[in-house]
């Protein structure tokens, strides 16, 4: 176990030294904090609104990470099999559960250093009036989670292909459903047409989920969905990267 | 060390791999031969575990690769074709990675790096990126991370491809050097670097293993092996014919021109002419007809015309 554990670092160091010594990871910080900026303040009419809350900043959050999320996931393994380093990595002596826990969890962390980031947005609601900080904390812990459901998706098309672009598309496609699942105008129209579904449809959304968190509810149940969302997602990387080499 | 046993792998109903099967002990060096797509890749990839057998069983130093996978790992080091690399790593990250995979930390972790480093001379990039690297220093690079915990079984995938003729010499010694008292497995289409570095030969053609000897053997297996090869410069060739061919011991002879255009001849032997005997008949005829010798060898055969002769090229 303590040699997993081991293994699992060494292969996530390894993957944020690549991040960080290409210029993907600050290209990628620089235009997430210009969005979020972008979308809270002007498109979410901050400053006109006069209340101290950042509910605009989760609102637009998982629109924001359907592109950006798959951005940062396509890599994952698409790279390794176009470059031939998978076959180095995994005839090392790891498993290959560990080296996909590994490379996702580098991800993971690396998005959310892009997320706390955004600190300042709170330091000026905070500057500016009274707000919420335990519904703020709470939204900061659902985007954390979003961003790992949509990476895992991520991980998982990018073992499907050795094209990144394609690897992109898959992962924006699965993840918009994921959205739509639970989006209010598509629920509507759900209701109209189907009202037995809905609850069956809705619950597979991760807005279902993390509309809680966005109002300040951290609820058990919501957790559990997106932990299962990615352990189901990573189960499936390993069986494609099986698959593979079968 | 190494055990293979009716190694069979398919990828849909084109088999690369067909019921192959040798054992590697330490101490040898195994030269694995064989036309491009006849299944070499494909047998390594199975043997380091890559790719899981159809049928048939990988054993590594008493570790079956199926069961007992990261242990049987742990033996080996493994250079892939092409040898690939994080490209956008430093020389120095990419060798810290691979030991502490390798289970090493702190000094030892450093002591081990600072070894391969020295061994394969990549002192002066060690802080550069890998993806401004030469050729021959990504392929050494990788070679490095596949010998940085010193295994007792290597396996390697072209290690020679790419590299310029002093590189390919230094890579052939070391890989001598560390055949002294490692199992290493190299595939190559390069003769004579087989000749140079192995103590047997495996020639794989198709997916299935059609050659199995020292490289003597294999050479022994060429049409000219044993013939003596005579160049004359004071007399006529029929002359010479005339003379030798009813000798006892001489089956055959040939008449052919060398590379500069010179007129030599090619002496056969019978079946029960021993080694060197041949050339010693004919040194003695020479000397008693006066002949001036310019050029007398008794050929080992060639491993390029055994290589031609069992396998099938695939552009005919």
């Amino acid at each position: 176990m303590n040699e997993a554990i081991r293994h699992i670092r060494t292969i996530s160091k390894r993957e944020l030294i690549s991040y960080f010594s290409s210029p993907v990871a600050y290209v990628f910080i620089v235009i997430f904090l210009i969005l979020c900026g972008f979308f809270t303040l002007n498109i979410g009419r901050f400053f006109e609104s006069n209340q101290a809350t950042l509910a605009a900043f989760f609102f637009y959050l998982p629109w924001l990470y359907l592109f950006l999320v798959p951005a940062i996931g396509m890599r994952l393994w698409s790279e390794e099999r176009r470059m031939g380093t998978m076959e180095l990595l995994l005839t090392m002596p790891v498993t290959s559960w560990r080296a996909i826990l590994g490379k996702f969890l580098a991800s993971w962390l690396f998005l959310a250093l892009a997320l706390v980031l955004t600190f300042p947005l709170v330091i000026t609601v905070n500057y500016l009036g009274d707000p919420d900080n335990g519904m703020i904390v709470s939204g900061y812990v659902g985007g954390i989670l979003l961003s790992g459901g949509f990476l895992a998706v991520g991980s998982m098309t990018s073992a499907l292909t050795r094209n990144q672009v394609v690897s992109f598309i898959l992962s924006v496609i699965i993840c918009l459903f994921l959205i739509l699942a639970g989006f209010a105008p598509v629920t509507e129209m759900l209701e109209d047409k189907v009202p037995w579904l809905i609850d069956l449809v809705s619950s597979f959304s991760v807005m279902t989920h993390y509309y809680g968190m966005q109002r300040g509810v951290i609820n058990l149940r919501d957790v559990i969905f997106f932990l299962s969302l990615i352990v189901f997602a990573l189960f499936c990387t390993g069986v494609i990267i099986r698959s593979h080499r079968a | 060390m190494i055990n293979v046993d009716n190694l069979t792998k398919s990828f849909g109903s084109k088999v690369a791999v067909d019921n192959v099967s040798f054992n590697v002990e330490r101490g040898e060096v195994l030269g694995f031969l064989g036309p491009n797509g006849a299944g070499k890749s494909t047998t390594m990839r199975m043997v380091t575990g890559y790719f899981p057998p159809n049928d048939g069983s990988v054993v590594i130093g008493g570790f079956n690769m199926v069961e007992n996978a990261l242990e049987a790992r742990r033996l080996m080091g493994y250079l892939p074709e092409n040898g690939p690399l994080y490209a956008d790593m430093t020389v120095y990250n990419f060798l810290d990675f691979a030991a502490e995979l390798r289970g090493f930390s702190g000094i030892e972790k450093r002591k081990a790096i600072h070894r391969v480093v020295e061994m394969c001379f990549l002192e002066s990039v060690l802080h550069q990126s890998i993806d401004t690297l030469s050729k021959g220093y990504r392929h050494r690079t990788c070679f490095a991370q596949a010998v940085i915990h010193d295994p007792d079984i290597l396996i390697m995938d072209e290690p020679t491809d790419g590299l310029d003729p002093n590189q390919k010499h230094e890579i052939r010694m070391l890989i001598k050097r560390m055949g002294e008292n490692k199992a290493i497995i190299f595939s190559t289409h390069i003769l004579e670097e087989v000749e140079a570095a192995c103590s047997r030969v495996i020639i794989i053609d198709r997916g299935k293993i059609v050659a199995n000897g020292t490289p003597a053997e294999l050479k022994g297996r060429s049409p000219i092996a044993g013939a003596v090869r005579l160049r004359v410069g004071s007399h006529a060739l029929e002359q010479i014919k005339e003379q030798l061919s009813p000798l006892p011991g001489v089956r055959r002879l040939e008449a052919f021109k060398d590379e500069a255009g010179r007129e030599l001849l090619r002496v056969f032997p019978q079946k029960e002419t021993g080694d060197g005997e041949l050339a010693s008949l004919i040194s003695e005829t020479a000397k008693k007809s006066d002949w001036r010798i310019e050029e007398l060898h008794t050929e080992e055969g060639r491993l390029d015309e055994v290589f031609r002769d069992i396998t099938i090229s695939d552009t005919e």
